[in-house]
């Protein structure tokens, strides 16, 4: 008996997890969508409009045409580890979304480490672009890569400064824990986005160089090295790089949204806002940070690489380890500080 | 058998196994790859003990930071390492009597070396119950071993510093940007508006 207790468990699990993934992948095939309907309105163009009403159904036809296509592997590849990058990239994109707190509770795991978990599996996405990169034996995906290697590790240390600020004022790694700790009678105006109002901005524009995207898309710049690292891929490996790199955004998204925006919460804290379900207000708002994230593709033209290694490690670095011990300092001298009073 | 021991052995197996193939495979960036292997499943014991903020911090240092730095090397270094082979044999007697002198005294060393009972209360804190480990760790860090902390610091910061200073030249001859300069051309300066004749040219 004792034995088998924990199937119960595990299928419980599984099944979550299988839910999560199905509606996480279609709401990033409409990520996908609105990525391309938002850049061609404001370039004044039409974007896709044939599949589907209104081209709804384009990027289930794009997904058709990647599988059917035939996986081209190069002949000087290493074929292992040219195979292994997408695996790769597509499994630690979706890993992270193991603790996501979609709702109060709605965690497929609840671990009391969240913060460093999805920061540990972002900080590993860089070596799917490394094995594609080198693996395919080439020298546009091999710069890109070393390239991209740099540019990801130099963002991240301001990301994790930028967290540990967030960390100090909730007093937890707990993703849902650091969202009660927004929950305020104050609604919107409570949640951190106020008082670290620095840090947001510092976040997202990290957060637009962490995952790739224009105006730091140096890794598939396409200009100067064609398509980056994916110049070799085809088909479905191509499309898995894809996929992973539209999940890791939304990542991003997600992560924006706990750590600033309030995740879950209703804006304003009163009633047909409070009856609204907790999930709708997160899709609401993983949506809303999506939308800058395209505009910024949009309207932003793309960093020489000498500017963005500037950025990251002369602006962003300083004024967010400033910025880590002046909120420590506040926090000690005022006691707001959630974690110390125990 | 429970779903812990389950795991607890899969990890160390594959641990074993990709340990070994570290030193045993022939290409040095599959050699690395074993070896982000290995962290990982470092990190999955880890997590089997209780301890999930080291298992995290492993990950995101060692697999996040450093492997990416080995990676990019061997990767940037054309190493030929069936050069580095044939002096093997040759090497073999001396390398071989030093690993087994170090070996031998490590043995004599470790064998002698008894934990005493009392000690064992003052070096094993055990996690406050009610407290997360990232919390019970902090407490010590910061508190107890705040000294030491900080001048681990300090000596990774000498560390730093050592390395830029060994690595920086400033070469003579090179163009190089001035941000600042960049930035303060003002449009009345670095432009210059001209009414061009047809035919004429400038």
């Amino acid at each position: 008996m004792t034995q088998i207790a924990w199937i119960g468990p595990l299928l419980l699990t599984l099944l979550k997890s299988v839910a999560l993934l199905v509606i996480l992948l279609i709401y990033i095939a409409y990520i996908l969508y609105a990525d391309r309907k938002i850049w061609a309105a404001v370039q004044l163009r039409r974007g896709p409009n044939v599949v589907g009403p209104w081209g709804l159904f384009q990027s289930f036809a794009d997904m058709l045409k990647f599988v059917f296509k035939e996986p081209v592997v190069p002949d000087g590849a290493n074929k292992g580890v040219f195979l292994l990058a997408p695996f790769v990239m597509g499994v630690l994109s979706l890993a992270a979304w193991a603790v996501i707190p979609v709702s109060d509770g709605w965690a497929i795991a609840d671990l009391n480490v969240g913060v460093l978990y999805i920061f540990a599996i972002s900080s590993l996405s860089v070596y799917g672009i490394i094995m594609g990169g080198w693996a395919s034996n080439s020298k546009y995906p091999f710069l890109s890569a070393l390239r991209s290697a740099a540019q990801m590790i130099s963002y991240e240390v301001s990301i994790g400064f930028v967290i540990i600020t967030v960390l100090l004022c909730a007093g937890t790694l707990n993703l849902g824990d650091i969202v009660k700790a927004q929950d305020t009678r104050y609604g919107l105006l409570g949640w951190y986005w106020l008082p670290l109002f620095p840090m947001f901005v510092i976040f997202f524009i990290s957060a637009l160089a962490e995952t790739n995207r224009p105006p730091f898309d140096l890794v598939e710049a396409e200009s100067e090295l064609v398509a980056g690292f994916m110049v070799e891929y085809s088909s479905t490996p191509y499309m898995l790089f894809m996929l992973a790199e539209y999940v890791a955004i939304i990542t991003m998204c997600a992560l924006t949204t706990i750590l600033f925006l309030g995740g879950w919460l209703s804006p304003l804290p009163y009633w047909p806002f409070v009856a609204i379900p907790g999930a709708v207000w997160f899709i609401l708002k993983v949506s809303g940070v999506f939308f800058m994230f395209a505009m910024v593709k949009a309207f932003v033209p793309r960093y020489r690489y000498d500017q963005l290694m500037r950025l990251g490690w002369k602006v962003f670095l300083p004024i967010s380890l400033v910025m880590v011990f002046l909120v420590a300092g506040v926090l000690e001298l005022t006691g707001w500080g959630a974690g110390m009073a125990q | 058998m429970n779903v812990a021991t389950l795991f607890f052995y899969l990890f160390s197996t594959v641990m074993i196994a990709s340990a070994f193939m570290v030193i045993s495979s022939r290409n040095p960036v599959h050699s690395v790859l074993f070896l982000i292997l290995a962290f990982f499943n470092a990190a999955g014991l880890f997590l089997l003990l209780g301890a999930e903020f080291l298992a995290m911090i492993l990950v995101v240092v060692y697999v996040g930071a450093v492997a990416v730095l080995f990676l990019f090397v061997v990767m940037m270094l054309d190493v030929d390492f069936a050069e580095f082979k044939q002096g093997f044999l040759q090497y073999l007697p001396i390398g071989g009597t030093i690993g087994g002198i170090v070996l031998a005294e490590l043995v004599l060393v470790l064998g002698a070396w008894s934990i005493g009972p009392g000690s064992i209360a003052s070096v094993t804190t055990p996690t406050p119950p009610g407290m997360t480990n990232t919390l019970a760790l902090g407490r010590v860090l910061y508190t107890q071993y705040v000294y030491l902390f900080q001048a681990s610091g300090l000596i990774l910061l000498t560390a730093m510093i050592g390395a830029i200073v060994l690595t920086l030249r400033h070469k003579v001859g090179v163009k190089r940007q001035n941000v600042e300069v960049q930035n303060a051309r003002t449009p009345a300066e670095a432009v210059e508006i001209r009414k061009v004749a047809s035919r004429q040219g400038v």
